[in-house]
């Protein structure tokens, strides 16, 4: 029952996804961030480039400008376009003016306008395409006259947007690069997080159901409050379980011992009364008790193999030395009646269990097979591992009741034989329920030749 | 203030012949649907046999094949750039103009070696020296000049005799010849020394090669600056007349080039005849179909290189400014 608790506990969410997420999420826009940060500062690196060429060939052809008896002369160098040469053969344009009059160049080419005496650049669109310019002017002073001229150069664009491409190229390949191992490094810092929960919890798993020690491992700081307050539920538990196997001893023994001081004060009454219908009353009294004292030893016994049953302590035992033992306690009582135990065990049967609970099953159906059988008969009990380990008992008595016995195994069922013994229902109960929790199962059939048999199988 | 008359006149002149053209032929395949139009500076002679094995390929087509200067060509081009599928030129900077101002569609699946193109729109075929070339005659028990230095000292020595036997490119109509010029400037002062002494013994001015190596043939010219060695040594009858000579010092090299228009209608025939022209002209082995020169590789220091710089003397000021000089030097 507690089993099924714990196996429907809601999951929401998974702490390793949770982290790869965050890890690999946060990369990605880092990675991104990365991206458009070194793009768009190599963009301004390849955009200061072409300008300071085209700086250049401004100032070139400027230099070039003298007054020569009040006209402008412009003889400037080869140079001043030759420089603009680029890979991807990126088309020219320029314009002189003098004084706003153009004096020679593209006549409708776009100028940026200078606001200081440096040169103004401006990337404008030109014949369809998108032209970076550079514009500077320059004052002449003659011997009467001043003259301003004002130089334009422009350039498509076409090589600056290859190295920007091959740029983004090289800085997105380096972005994927680096989001890859940061990947993979998120999924080994993840695995090295979550390990030492998996540890915790395998070693949970790995206890047995007895083991209610505290966790002394040593576990990372955060861990600490969850495996601390493990640690006290456990303690609780520990004692509370302690507790109530006190509880069931305490109530057997609180049950049994009243009944046994008045079933002792019955009997020595019963000696003094000498009137018949008052020593009947008196036997059905002492009968009473110890139907009472009978079921409250078997419910007890019942109530411990529940529990026991539930947090099954497995560990190795001999069946045979087990059987032998109980053989051993019972031959007393089996001697006043005058019945012989022959215990028959070729082999040692070692089989993982409780021996408690397989000691009073075992005791159980021995005690049946006494109650049931007539004096000066045998009764065979036999350990043997054919097929599976298994105790089988098989006495010489009537045998069970052949219309009731597919009902006998339940809880205070009796058979109609057992109207004259003193019984709860509850043996072959603890028996079924005993071998139930080592996965095995208890048989009851009647012999060919007389007699009830029971075995348990494992 | 000159030269701004001589341009003007230029520019009317263009206008006024702009349908004059040089040649006009039309080569029609088997079976012609369309027509393929090509503006080209190349003289059809050259270009005849590249044109007709184009054709045996792709008989649906006719190429109507329209020749003139490199100056014309550009243009003409630029006033009615769809009456044109391709425009083949020697004016590398003319050229690369047309692609940096988008007149030129962009072909990617055209591979060829990086210094032979621009933007995948402008496609070199041939590698070409310009070259001295001089009537033999002339100099018939003289030594024969190798360099500009050579050639500047021959004439000085001779000044009586070259008078009025000179002849280089008028670079005022010539597209070519200012490429050249404003090259060999950018290479050397040797040029304006020699530029001036050619004005001082009154230089003939030639607007094509061709022109220039017909006189020297007839004995009109003895030395012709700066002529295309390729039309020279492609006419075979006239070798023992004249001597090709790549200058020493430095030899001035251009590249021919090839565009398709980007309002273009026949982009595949026009990709497919870019690539027909390529591969004749890259199998530097035996251009056998061609009478060009092949597209050799590895070009040297003195190749013209296709680099946004070409632009720098189309510029009006320095145009205006070189012109001026030249002017000086050589009119005088
Ligand atoms: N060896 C046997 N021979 C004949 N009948 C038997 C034998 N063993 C058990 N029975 C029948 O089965 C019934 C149930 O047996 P069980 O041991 O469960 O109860 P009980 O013996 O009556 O009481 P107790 O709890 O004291 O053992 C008995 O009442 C009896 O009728
Ligand atoms: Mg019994």
């Amino acid at each position: 029952m507690t089993d099924t608790a714990f196996n429907t506990v809601q999951a929401s969410g998974s702490l390793r996804k949770r982290l790869m997420i965050t890890l690999i999420g946060g990369t990605a826009i880092l990675a991104l961030i990365l991206f458009f940060i070194v793009r768009g500062y190599a963009a301004q690196i390849a955009q200061n480039g072409q300008d300071s060429i085209l700086e250049a060939s401004v100032s070139s052809i400027l230099d070039a400008a003298i007054l020569r008896d009040g006209s402008v002369e412009i003889d400037f160098p080869y140079a001043s376009l030759s420089m603009l040469d680029t890979l991807e053969d990126d088309r020219v344009f320029y314009a002189i003016y003098q004084d706003d009059e153009l004096l020679s160049g593209y006549a409708t080419l776009p100028r940026p306008q200078s606001v200081t005496d440096r040169a103004a650049f401006e990337t404008l669109v030109f014949q369809e395409t998108p032209v970076r310019l550079a514009s500077a002017s320059r004052v002449l002073i003659g011997a009467s006259e001043r003259t301003e001229i004002s130089v334009v150069v422009g350039q498509t664009q076409d090589a600056l947007s290859g190295t920007l491409n091959s740029i983004s190229r090289n800085v997105a390949a380096f972005g994927a690069g680096f989001f890859a191992l940061v990947s993979l490094l998120s999924f080994w810092a993840t695995a090295t997080t979550i390990n030492p929960l998996q540890r915790l919890a395998n070693a949970v798993k790995r206890r047995g159901p007895q083991d209610l020690r505290p966790f002394d491992k040593a576990v990372p700081v955060e861990m600490v409050p969850l495996v601390s307050s493990l640690n006290t539920l456990m303690g609780r538990l520990d004692q509370s379980l302690t507790q109530s196997e006190d509880f069931i001893a305490e109530a057997a023994h609180r049950v049994r011992t009243p009944l046994a001081t008045v079933r002792s004060y019955a009997e020595t009454t019963l000696v003094r009364v000498t009137k018949s219908e008052n020593r009947a009353a008196l036997r059905s009294m002492i009968r009473a008790i110890d139907e009472s004292s009978r079921a409250a030893g078997q419910l007890l016994d019942h109530a411990m193999i529940t529990f026991r049953a539930d947090h099954l302590d497995r560990q190795k035992i001999e069946l045979v030395a087990l059987v032998q033992e109980l053989v051993t306690r019972l031959e007393p009582i089996a001697q006043m009646k005058d019945v012989e135990l022959q215990l028959t065990a070729p082999l040692p049967v070692e089989i993982s269990g409780d021996p408690i609970l397989i000691q009073n099953a075992v005791r159980n159906i021995i005690d049946n097979a006494l109650k049931y059988s007539p004096s000066d008969a045998v009764i065979i009990i036999t350990v043997d591992a054919q097929d599976r380990p298994k105790i089988q008992v098989c006495d010489q008595g009537p045998g069970f009741p052949p219309d009731e016995i597919a009902t006998l195994t339940n809880r205070f069922a009796r058979g109609n034989n057992a109207k004259d013994i003193v019984g709860s229902g509850l043996g072959l109960t603890i028996a079924k329920d005993v071998v139930a929790a080592h996965d095995g199962t208890l048989e009851i059939f009647n012999h060919d030749k007389g007699g009830a048999c029971a075995v348990l199988s494992f | 203030m000159r030269s701004f008359i001589v341009l003007g006149l230029m520019l009317i002149s263009f206008a006024a012949q702009a349908n004059d053209w040089e040649d006009r032929q039309t080569f029609s395949g088997a079976t012609p649907t369309k027509t393929l139009r090509i503006l080209s500076s190349t003289d059809t002679s050259l270009f005849k046999s590249i044109i007709e094995g184009f054709l045996v390929e792709n008989p649906d087509v006719s190429v109507e094949y329209l020749v003139t200067g490199t100056s014309d060509i550009d243009n003409i081009f630029r006033k009615s750039p769809n009456d044109f599928d391709l425009v083949i030129s020697s004016a590398m900077d003319l050229q690369l103009k047309l692609v940096n101002d988008g007149f030129a569609d962009k072909i990617d699946q055209i591979n060829h070696p990086q210094w032979a193109q621009w933007r995948h729109s402008l496609f070199a075929f041939t590698i070409e020296p310009a070259a001295i070339v001089i009537n033999k005659d002339a100099f018939a028990g003289y030594d024969i000049p190798q360099t500009r230095q050579d050639l500047i000292q021959a004439l000085r020595a001779r000044p009586d005799f070259f008078t009025n036997k000179l002849g280089t490119y008028d670079v005022r109509q010539s597209g070519l010849g200012f490429l050249f010029a404003t090259q060999d400037a950018r290479t050397s002062e040797t040029y304006w020394r020699l530029m001036e002494v050619m004005g001082a013994l009154d230089t003939r001015l030639y607007c094509c090669s061709g022109e220039m190596i017909d006189d020297l043939v007839s004995g009109k010219i003895a030395v012709a600056y700066n002529v295309l060695s390729s039309y020279a040594n492609a006419r075979k009858e006239i070798q023992d007349k004249i001597e090709v000579i790549l200058p020493a010092d430095f030899p001035t090299t251009m590249m021919r080039t090839i565009l398709m228009s980007k309002t273009s209608e026949n982009t595949v025939t026009g990709t497919e005849f870019i690539k027909h022209l390529l591969d004749i002209q890259s199998n530097s082995l035996a251009p056998a179909e061609s009478l060009l020169p092949a597209l050799v590789s590895a070009p040297s220091q003195q190749t013209i290189s296709l680099e946004p710089a070409l632009l720098t003397y189309l510029d009006a000021l320095k145009r205006r400014n070189f012109i001026t000089e030249w002017e000086r030097a050589v009119i005088q």
